[in-house]
């Protein structure tokens, strides 16, 4: 059977389940719609958050970014992990108690203010409009590559798929559709991972064999690594490069923006209990956690498979030569097919400028071959030349990773529109039925936009990620933080704590990356930046402590808080009760 | 019902056993991670240093347990003060 029928079948068939559970989790009323009844088990709920929160930038990017960054780039682990403590102890389980659908309802109640909802439901939608681009960029990118089809049929055939079981299911199709995605998605990260460890370690477990000696060599994979990098130029995998400052900040921003973002949040709505809210968030990091412990290790074994697919014989040997990539095959009879595979999209290029008939990989001018990043976790199998099922299973990943992801950020958008708008500002009256029809209307319009974008995407795409973090760790995080642990922040505090942190954050952001990401209008560039080594992508910490500062001076100086509200705060520190916020 | 005042004794608990996770949470991080990385650097590990470690998976392993010890410890706050559902 050919890679083409096998990619074919196994996504193919990975549809079909997930049109199954749709038709099977029909949501019939608003509970359904916005918050699954509130009936999921927390490890099923932990298995859904896990495929909600890995996206395509985590299946497909993640490891890439780590295998050109090294040690750098573990803010990216640690800070992507990092914010589940946050929420397990400081939101989810007194949001849970709070009882209602969405994050800028939270924070229009307890702030007493359509304000403060208001740009809660702006921060929501800009943050997770972004985060949507990317995901239906991915999923048009995993198409074209694994079946063939344009971009745009593969963007109009994902579409489909969500539309069928989002809107029909909302969150509660949604959810059961996510536990689906999330062990097709797993599975396919770990078997090619396992594979190589054991080529490369001898070890099964891909996060064991990152500290484990080369089979080939004898000593630490690691340092295998390192001298190969040093020999051919490269920085080191294993110091430092980056300011201490700004990788703190950035661990900051990511942990923080993790928990703010408001499609994670609502996930743990849908538990039955306070109880069920924390540990919900325990089971999310251990599912997610299978994939971050393993991606470190996919990330190092990765570069070194490459160098050693360009170095045959090793950096002090003839590099891999133009005639061995024409014939896919080099001297030693390894299959080298996977180079021309990708230089076809794209996304691999070498050319051979100084005529010596091979392919020069080093740092500097020499070099002859550009490597897009995105690309190492998908030909990560061809390149360690494993069978074709695991490569049509890894197609089928990252296409679970992308279209969950967008599900997770639909659902988030549809009910902000028609719960925290359309309700709750432009007509109150209107009926469970008519706001369920709001609610899928808003789903369906949200999908084609979405779509839309995917297939113009604006070309600042890729930057608007560092907006969609910031604006969730500047405003909404901190907001949510001190209605919940403060009952002195008043409306006012918050309002101005959150547009104070929101517009210095994109202010910053902006003089960085240009006004509205028009990059001949920056002032500045993220490697000579305005305040001290402070990159744009790690400001969203700042913007936070700009928040916290302003709302706590405002508050100070005005009204306290009114009784009632304080009785709400009250309340919502308390887990007795949550239960009969069920159905309601 | 609960009283307002053990309501108020259950808040503090919970604030403190928050307190000490976050100091646990920020130490494997930002600590050994980070800003500790150069103290720790004579321990060896596969080929690299204890930060490295901490850095890329030691931090998300000890997050894990944070996670799961505080709902624990919360169950049994939540039943000594009479608030558990």
């Amino acid at each position: 059977m050919d890679q083409f029928t096998l990619n074919l079948l196994v996504v193919g068939a990975t549809f079909a389940l997930y049109i199954g559970i749709a038709i099977w989790a029909r949501a019939g009323s608003t509970s359904e719609f916005y918050a699954a009844g509130r009936g999921v088990h927390p490890v099923l709920n932990g298995m859904a958050t896990g495929a909600d929160w890995m996206s395509a930038a985590s299946f497909i990017s993640m490891a890439g970014i780590i295998a050109f960054g090294g040690y750098d780039t573990s803010a990216y682990l640690m800070g992507w992990t990092g914010g589940y403590v946050l929420l397990a102890m400081l939101l989810a389980p007194y949001l849970r108690k709070f009882g209602k659908f969405t994050v800028p309802e939270f924070i229009g109640d307890r702030f007493y203010s359509q304000t403060a909802r208001t740009v809660a439901v702006i921060c929501l939608i800009i943050a997770s409009v972004t985060y949507v681009i990317g995901q239906m960029t991915g999923v048009g990118v995993a198409f074209s590559r694994f079946l063939e089809v344009s971009n745009s049929t593969g963007l109009f055939i994902g579409a489909a798929i969500v539309f069928m079981y989002a809107v029909l299911g909302g969150m509660k199709g949604i959810t059961y559709t996510q536990v689906a995605q999330y062990v097709v998605l797993i599975i396919a990260y770990t078997i090619p991972a396992v594979f190589i460890s054991l080529q490369l370690t001898g070890n099964p477990i891909p996060g064991l064999g990152l500290f484990s000696d080369s089979v080939a060599t004898g000593q630490p994979i690691l340092q295998d690594l390192e001298g190969l990098l040093s020999d051919l130029g490269f920085k080191s995998y294993l110091e430092q490069s980056d300011t201490t400052l700004n990788m703190f900040l950035f661990t900051v921003s990511l942990m923080i923006g993790t928990a703010g973002l408001p499609h994670v949040i609502v996930r743990f709505f849908t538990v039955p209990t306070v109880k069920d809210a924390r540990s919900s968030a325990g089971w999310a990091l251990v599912f997610i956690a299978l994939l971050y412990l393993t991606a470190p290790a996919v990330g190092a074994m990765a570069r070194l498979n490459l160098i050693n697919t360009f170095y045959p014989n090793g950096t002090s040997e003839a590099a891999l030569s133009l005639a061995e990539i024409e014939a896919g095959v080099d001297a030693q009879g390894n299959d080298v097919n996977w180079v021309n595979n990708w230089a076809k999209t794209g996304l691999l290029s070498f050319d051979d400028k100084n005529g010596d008939g091979a392919i020069t990989y080093a740092n500097g001018d020499a070099n002859e071959l550009t490597v897009n990043r995105d690309i190492m976790v998908l030909a990560n199998p061809e390149i360690a030349q494993l069978p074709g099922w695991v490569i049509a299973l890894v197609a089928a990943g990252g296409l679970a990773a992308a279209l969950s992801t967008a599900a997770g950020l639909l659902m988030a958008i549809a009910s902000a529109v028609s719960h925290d708008l359309i309700k709750s500002q432009i007509n109150p009256n209107i009926s469970e039925k008519g706001e369920l029809m709001a609610a899928r209307v808003a789903m369906a319009v949200a999908i084609a936009v979405a779509t839309w974008l995917g297939l113009n995407p604006p070309g600042f795409a890729a930057q608007t990620v560092a907006l969609a973090f910031g604006l969730a760790a500047a405003s909404i995080f901190p907001a949510i933080l001190m209605g919940i642990f403060s009952k002195r922040i008043n409306n006012k505090g918050a309002v101005a704590g959150m547009l104070a942190g929101l517009i210095t954050t994109i202010i910053y952001i902006f003089l960085h990356k240009g006004w509205f990401f028009v990059a001949s209008t920056a002032s500045f560039s993220d490697a000579d930046p305005l305040l001290l080594s402070i990159k744009s992508t790690s400001f969203g910490a700042v913007g936070a402590l700009i928040n916290f500062i302003v709302a706590y001076i405002v508050s100070n100086a005005t009204d306290e808080v009114p009784a009632d509200v304080q009785e709400l705060v009250e309340s919502i520190r308390i887990p007795r009760g949550a239960g009969s916020a069920v159905d309601h | 019902m609960a009283n307002n005042g053990d309501n108020n004794a259950y808040w503090a608990a919970n604030k403190r056993i928050i307190g000490i996770s976050l100091v646990i949470w920020f130490v494997v991080s930002f600590g050994f991670g980070i800003l500790l990385r150069p103290v720790l650097s004579g321990i060896a590990i596969g080929g690299t240093d204890l930060g490295f470690w901490f850095a890329q998976q030691g931090s998300i392993l000890v997050f894990l347990v944070l996670i799961f010890v505080y709902a624990a410890k919360m169950n049994k706050l939540d039943k000594e003060h009479g608030v558990d559902e």
